[in-house]
């Protein structure tokens, strides 16, 4: 199991600021992100977010393993890019200027170039945000976070109990793969892609059947308990909004009003060099 | 359609998501190099089949986000919604499936689920996902279509495989069996 | 005083069954009473507790007649949630139980719903977890508890809503014997120090009498077969009659001819006046044959000097080494996390180990990979559900040959003799969802041993079976083990299947091998039990108590003694 992103307790203002701020920020920066394309706002994100990063003391331990393979995919798809529509740049810029020519109707423009560089950092605006979000929230107080944003407590729970028994389930999915595989059966192998996939459902199956015995466990035992008893509930992990938290709140919606309007100033969302 | 929405309902989101994600990382090799095939989609087809609309939804959307997040580090949004499709649009229809109670065992159902996923897949991959990708991330058409179909087809392999053989074993456990009889 | 639990004529049936489950059940339980009920899977002690619990009719749907009071209240017009403010229930599965992200959110999830502010929930967690002894452990996640400990978090969420009744539904079944004393105690200690009423189920008696009850009520087929105190049932033949194992130091006084008398306070085998028994005891130990000699055979599985661990430096398992002969039954024991399923994962191959040889046969089994040692080793996991995958018997059983490429025709034939060796040949075109848990156990038994392994490893066989169950089940393996020659290794922490069944038990504690010996020599020694969270058999106490010199010898004639009855009655049955 390769290493996942994961909370851990450190003490900077960022962790100490409740979930609801940070989910705020979260969801309003990747939906600004989303939207503009103009590489000022773009390349003042991708400043921002890495000081930030920088100050909610992540270790490159924290998120190396999963930040290498994010640069792979980033590769493969500004390959695949180039390789699908060469001229991507010059349909949204209107220019082409030719750098230099490949083979057949390939040529490097300047506007490709551009245009890739903005999916690029595009990336690199929510890369740090996802990675400082999942790193400084506590889960717990996540779920009461949700509730407190207005989103129904049944959602926030159902949150809760998935990151409850995620290590469960794939503690007992390893356990359970090794019984097959003892029995000869595998995954990978040279065998055709039919009985592959018949092989994954001799796996998958025995999980099924204990996930859904878990699930009448687990209702019945929170149902014992009174969950579901009143249209609210309170939470032990709830953390009372703070002044940082406000200054949070407000920069980030100040940020993503101002963001919006010097994108769309001209009436398009690139923002073109070129003219 | 089955639209309660209790304790059982926000535990099976729970643990469908958990099941989801961990699954995340769980691929199996196509003779096409790159290609995986994700079983974690079957388990959401069956999830949604067994519990509807809403369950099958949100474990779509919530897993899809959580599961990118914590395995890749970022979330590509117009890939999470097309995965909430189907399983919103395979829920809808729990309630004639009857998984629990042993309905879903003769071919009718099996070509009924099937047609629904394939029909489900094609929406969410070659409609949402591509115009998602060129609304959000101005991605070249050409590019996004071509990579819509090709989730399109693993989509459908997958579900049409092992999501079908998961409904019908667990249809088989809730099936009455009053007919047997021990044999010398 | 009112009784706060009254069952009058009660009588209940599933929606979906046609028999009652529960017939004409009469009882009354008073505040700050301490019941344990007991009764053979299937009696309808789950039901019980469930009615009591408000699962029954809630979730689970049903009719019932005569009535039922908690609290001097009908439980229909308390509804699940009135319940859940007088009834605190303990779930058997911990992890089930666990909800919450921390010990501490998990205590609260109670307060949480009943719309506590957050400072009263601080101080009534604290208070709740200092009780039960987990307040260290408040930030800790459930993965990294034992299951003791989630246990005892569990209690404290019940407890934190102050309910009157407290329900233990099998607290004793995945524990090791030293945590299940001492979460006995700590109900114990509650219902002392709290005034509640608690009701324990379990049909584990001899360990759920480690503390003292007012009352015993057995349940047999629907209905109460006894209510009384345990002196006195202890002194009566109706746990054997129901299929519940009675204290190993009763089935040896009985053995001895001693006719038990409630006067003598049967309850602990520490406190009983054994006085008119010594002489009876002796003599049968003086007459009872002594065990017999094993036969020398060759080596099958020898470890040799092994070593693992995860990370550098934080050793799972130091300087292990056994041999295992040909057509033994041997028991792995030891603490919940000490190493005996990372034992099992090495000898399996899904784990290298980072120093040392296993050996099959004299020879070592490093190249092999999983697949081919699964042809020689079998494991066969806790629960079958764990390992089923086909809808079908015959194709679960066949599964690992058809993988492997045999032709059909042998496959065919290799399934139906393996059928037929487990009894299960009658349902070879059934559905595995058709059987009992039992026979779902044999079928995942069966799918293993069709494959012709050498070894056979089985993690926890027993657990959760009730003495009917287990006795089917250990019988089975024995006979096996008997007519086919395959070796057995067994990962436990029942303490009675050791004893009874395996000739041989390694004791694993913190990840060093501590003892390789008779269990019952294990068994009667006090600083290895301590070590590796067993209990001393009670056999060994009554040995003492009775002046005789050589308690395990005493162990070893007891078992020998009740291997031959069994025998006897097998045979008797077959005829």
């Amino acid at each position: 199991m390769s290493k996942i992103l994961a909370y851990e307790e450190k003490d900077t203002w960022i962790h100490q600021l409740s979930g609801v701020s940070k989910l705020i920020f979260f969801l309003l920066w990747c939906f600004t992100s989303m939207i503009t394309y103009d590489t000022r706002i773009l390349a003042f994100m991708v400043l921002f977010s890495l000081i930030i990063f920088k100050i909610s003391k992540t270790k490159w331990k924290q998120v190396g393993a999963v930040f290498k393979m994010i640069m792979l995919f980033l590769t493969l798809n500004v390959i695949a890019i180039f390789v699908f529509s060469p001229d991507q740049g010059t349909h949204i810029y209107g220019t082409r200027t030719v750098l230099f020519h490949i083979a057949g109707n390939y040529d490097v423009t300047k506007e490709q170039l551009f245009y890739e560089f903005n999916v690029i950092i595009k990336y690199f605006t929510v890369i740090p945000a996802v990675f400082m979000f999942l790193v400084t929230t506590n889960p717990s107080e996540f779920a009461a976070s949700m509730n407190k944003v207005g989103i129904s407590y049944n959602v926030g729970y159902a949150i809760s109990i998935a990151l409850r028994y995620i290590p469960d389930v794939q503690g007992e999915f390893t356990k359970i793969k090794h019984a097959q595989e003892a029995r000869g059966i595998e995954m990978s192998g040279k065998a055709s892609l039919f009985s592959r996939i018949k092989n994954t459902s001799s796996i998958i199956f025995p999980l099924i059947f204990s996930s859904m015995d878990r699930i009448d466990v687990v209702s019945n035992a929170m149902e014992l308990r009174g969950y579901g008893k009143h249209k609210k509930r309170t939470w032990y992990m709830e953390k009372k909004l703070r002044r940082n938290d406000y200054l949070t709140i407000a920069f980030t919606i100040v940020f993503m009003i101002a963001a919006l309007i010097i994108t769309f100033a001209d009436g398009s969302r690139f923002y073109n060099p070129f003219v | 359609m089955k639209l309660k929405f209790g304790i059982k309902e926000v535990v099976a989101i729970g643990i469908g998501t958990a099941l989801f994600v961990a699954l995340t990382e769980i691929q199996i090799p196509t003779p096409i190099p790159n290609t995986y095939l994700q079983p974690r989609m079957a388990i959401m087809a069956f999830l949604a089949a067994v519990f509807g609309p809403v369950v099958g939804g949100i474990i779509g959307l919530l897993g899809h986000a959580l599961g990118d997040a914590m395995f890749y580090g970022s979330v590509w949004w117009s890939w999470v919604f097309p995965d909430a499709v189907v399983g919103l649009a395979i829920g809808i229809f729990a309630k004639k499936y009857a998984i629990k109670e042993g309905g879903f065992g003769n071919t009718k159902m099996i070509i009924h689920f099937n047609v629904v996923q394939v029909i489900a897949n094609a929406v969410a991959w070659i409609v949402v996902a591509p115009i998602l990708d060129i609304l959000i991330y101005a991605e070249p058409v050409n590019k996004v279509f071509v990579q819509g179909a090709w989730a399109f087809v693993g989509n459908i392999i997958i579900i049409g495989i092992l999501g079908t053989l998961l409904c019908v074993g667990y249809s088989a456990v809730g099936a009455k069996s009053s007919s047997l009889k021990k044999e010398d | 005083m009112a009784p706060i639990i009254e069952f009058k004529d009660f009588s209940f049936k599933y929606r979906a069954q046609t028999e009652p489950t529960l017939r004409n059940i009469n009882l009354a339980i008073m505040p700050g009473e301490k019941v344990l009920i007991v009764g053979p899977s299937g009696s309808g002690k789950s039901t019980l507790a469930h009615c009591i619990n408000g699962l029954v009719p809630f979730s689970y749907t049903g009719e019932s007649t005569g009535t039922l009071q908690i609290a001097q209240k009908d439980p229909a017009t308390l509804g699940i949630f009135g319940l859940s403010k007088i009834v605190g229930t303990v779930l058997q599965d911990t992890d089930g139980q666990f909800i919450g992200l921390t010990v501490a959110e998990d205590i609260a999830f109670a307060l949480e719903n009943n719309l506590v502010p957050q400072e009263e929930m601080f101080k009534k967690v604290d208070e709740a977890a200092e009780m039960v002894d987990v307040k260290k452990l408040l930030g800790n996640a459930p993965g990294e508890l034992s299951g003791g400990q989630k246990q005892r978090v569990s209690m404290a969420g019940v407890m934190v809503d102050d309910v009157d009744i407290l329900l233990f539904d099998e607290p004793l079944a995945n524990l090791d014997p030293a945590t299940g004393k001492r979460a006995i105690d700590m109900i114990d200690q509650i219902q002392k120090k709290k005034q509640k009423t608690i009701l324990i189920i379990e049909h584990r008696l001899e360990d759920a009498l480690y503390r003292d009850v007012d009352r015993i009520v057995v349940i047999g087929e629907g209905r109460i077969v006894a209510d009384t105190t345990p002196d006195e049932l202890l002194s009566t033949d109706i746990l054997n009659q129901q299929g519940i194992r009675e204290p190993l130091y009763i089935t040896a006084l009985k053995h001895a001819g001693c006719v038990i008398s409630p006067k003598d306070s049967p309850q602990h085998i520490e406190t009983m006046n054994l006085q008119g028994y010594t002489a009876a005891v002796k003599n049968w130990f003086e007459k009872a044959p002594e065990k017999p000699k094993e036969k020398e055979t060759t080596s099958v599985l020898k470890v040799e000097d092994l070593y693992f661990s995860y990370t550098e430096g934080k050793p799972i398992l130091q300087h292990i080494h056994f041999d295992i002969k040909k057509g033994e039954m041997v028991s792995i024991v030891g603490k919940n996390g000490a190493g005996k399923s990372t034992l099992s994962n090495l000898i399996c191959g899904f784990y290298k180990p980072s120093r040392g040889k296993i050996l099959l046969d004299g020879e070592d089994m490093a190249p092999l990979s999983i697949k081919e040692r699964g042809e020689k080793i079998g494991l066969v996991m806790q629960s079958p559900n764990q390992m089923i995958s086909k809808p079908m018997i015959y194709d679960e059983v066949a599964l690992g040959l058809v993988v492997r490429g045999v032709p059909e025709e042998e496959i065919k034939e290799r399934v139906y003799k393996t059928l037929k060796t487990c009894g299960l040949y009658p349902f070879r075109n059934w559905p595995v969802s058709a059987l009992s848990f039992g026979q779902k156990k044999r079928v995942s038994i069966a799918s293993i041993l069709v494959m012709d392994p050498q070894v056979l490893i089985l993690d926890e066989p027993t657990a959760g079976q009730d003495y009917r169950h287990y006795t089917e089940i250990m019988e089975f393996l024995k006979e096996i083990n008997e007519n086919y020659g395959i070796t057995i290794i067994m990962i436990t922490h029942d303490m009675h299947l050791m004893l009874e069944y395996t000739d041989r038990a390694i004791v694993i504690a913190d990840g060093h091998l501590i003892a390789d010996d008779t269990p019952a020599k294990v068994l009667t020694n006090e600083e290895i039990a301590d070590k590796a969270y067993l209990k001393k058999t009670s056999l060994y106490d009554l040995a003492v108590n009775c002046q005789i010199g050589q308690p395990s010898e005493f162990v070893e004639r007891f078992i020998a003694f009740e291997r031959e009855n069994r025998m006897q009655k097998e045979e008797q049955e077959d005829v």
